[in-house]
């Protein structure tokens, strides 16, 4: 053990680790935006009883959540690249992550509408509503208090899986660090800032989310 | 004035309703009574047309409910309906609970809805609730909750499926006695239930529903004191 630390370089490049932290949280906000609006969709596709359709949610979901997220991203990387199509480290980072979160969340959503009782629905449309107002003003408030706590959750997952990205070429933070690392050959210390940088960044989403669930859910 | 018409529904094979006839008139009161699933809840559904019917007709103040050009939401301001699982609204209020449709139904501003939604629950003696969410109630207040919720649409009529069959015992009383006060104001109501004597009571007639038919009809000192067929004799052999 007469490894000797250097933390200078470290703090020399610490804008450039901070910079790469942005654009973590930038691609994992953007794959956690798409995977609700492609989740919410997987789940109303897959609870409409269509046959026609919902085997390719089913097929999404069973792959997002039960095989490797590296291997979906590679999916996008490698795999399309295969058939000629090549996406941008950073699109492939984010159809990736996209992909993972909408299989996820897809489960959370199907499960939250599920907890509302269909009861609800028969209250709201005898007082006059129309079927969208129900929706609105009923049932989407309260599934959205089952979701909420899930979906800080795959937040969280988003921004930890991103790190994936380095595997393909993106310098995200993980990608920032291993770039730095090597060129520095600081490997043990670059990583343990980026480790702290993203122990930093998950702690802010979750008190943040934490902050919002307060102003939220008031019963 | 609503009119139900040879009426009949399925469930697949099971029949539900088998040809039900009745009138209700303005500021009558009919309480429906029979054994679970005879169709009284069903009946119910189908005239604020939750439920679609297989044929026959009902009509509620000459609007034909099952009609395919039928605006049922419009239909539906017309006739309040409180269930056996009363059904609050658990993210909204008390008071937001029942001054929702009101602006949101009718188009009301903001703070006529409030206005309408607070007189309302202090009608049902819940004027220091307002403010306060359906979980922090008992069952028996959430229930004079959906009450007020439905009244506040000011109906024509109101429908009640077996309100106090989900309550604790010693809540009963006080959503019978909401009952009670609606009924002396001259309310509309069909009330399906399995309080007797309520039944007697309060309304002005008695309809014994049995296998999908209306069994037996009439007066409660007729229906409930004299029951002319076997099945209610029986029927009220047991509930007593």
């Amino acid at each position: 053990m007469d490894y000797t630390f250097h933390w200078r370089p470290v703090f020399r490049k610490l804008p450039d680790l901070l910079q790469a932290g942005l654009v973590t949280m930038e691609v994992a906000i953007l794959a956690m935006l798409a995977g609700v609006v492609l989740g919410l969709i997987l789940a109303l596709v897959r609870m409409s009883g269509m046959r026609s359709i919902t085997w390719f949610a089913v097929g999404w979901i069973e792959l997002a959540r039960n095989t490797p997220a590296l291997l979906q991203l590679f999916f996008f990387g490698f795999g399309l690249g295969a058939f000629g199509i090549h996406l941008s480290p950073f699109l492939i980072v984010l159809c990736g992550l996209s992909f993972n979160n909408a299989g996820y969340l897809a489960e959370t959503f199907r499960g939250g509408f599920n907890a509302v009782p269909p009861t609800q629905v028969k209250a709201a449309r005898s007082l006059g509503m129309t079927a969208t107002q129900t929706y609105l003003r009923i049932i989407i408030p309260q599934v959205l208090r089952v979701v909420y706590h899930p979906m800080t959750n795959q937040m969280v997952w988003s921004v930890l899986m991103s790190s994936l990205a380095m595997l393909v070429g993106y310098r995200e933070l993980a990608g920032e660090t291993q770039f730095l690392a090597s060129k520095t050959y600081r490997i043990f210390e670059f990583f343990l800032a980026t480790a702290i940088i993203y122990y930093v960044i998950v702690k802010l989403i979750i008190g943040g989310s934490r902050l919002l669930s307060w102003r939220l859910f008031r019963y | 004035m609503i009119e139900i018409k040879a009426v009949k529904k399925s469930f697949g094979d099971l029949k539900v309703l088998n040809g039900i006839d009745l009138t209700v008139d303005k500021g009558e009161v009919i309480s429906v009574i029979g054994a679970s699933g005879s169709g009284k809840s069903t009946m119910l559904y189908c005239i604020n047309a939750l439920e679609p019917i297989d044929s026959g007709q009902i009509v509620v103040d000459g609007v034909d409910v099952h009609n395919k050009s039928t605006d049922v939401n419009k239909l539906r301001r017309n006739i309040g309906m409180v269930f056996q699982q009363w059904n609050s609204f658990p993210h909204l209020t008390t008071l937001e609970n029942v001054a929702l449709s009101p602006r949101i139904v009718l188009g009301k501003s903001r703070a006529e809805a409030r206005e309408i939604a607070r007189s309302q629950l202090e009608h049902v003696g819940l004027g220091d609730k307002l403010d306060v969410y359906p979980s922090r109630m008992s069952g028996g207040q959430q229930q004079r909750l959906a009450i007020a919720r439905a009244l506040a649409m000011e109906p024509n009529y109101m429908l009640f499926d077996e309100v106090t069959s989900a309550l604790d015992p010693e809540l009963v009383g006080e959503v019978l006695d909401t009952l009670r006060l609606l009924s002396d104001e001259g309310m509309t109501m069909l009330v399906v239930t399995h309080e007797i004597g309520f039944a007697r009571d309060v309304s002005d007639r008695v309809a014994f529903f049995h296998e999908g038919i209306i069994e037996e009809l009439g007066p409660p000192a007729q229906v409930i004191e004299h029951p002319q067929s076997v099945h209610t004799q029986k029927f009220l052999a047991n509930v007593r």
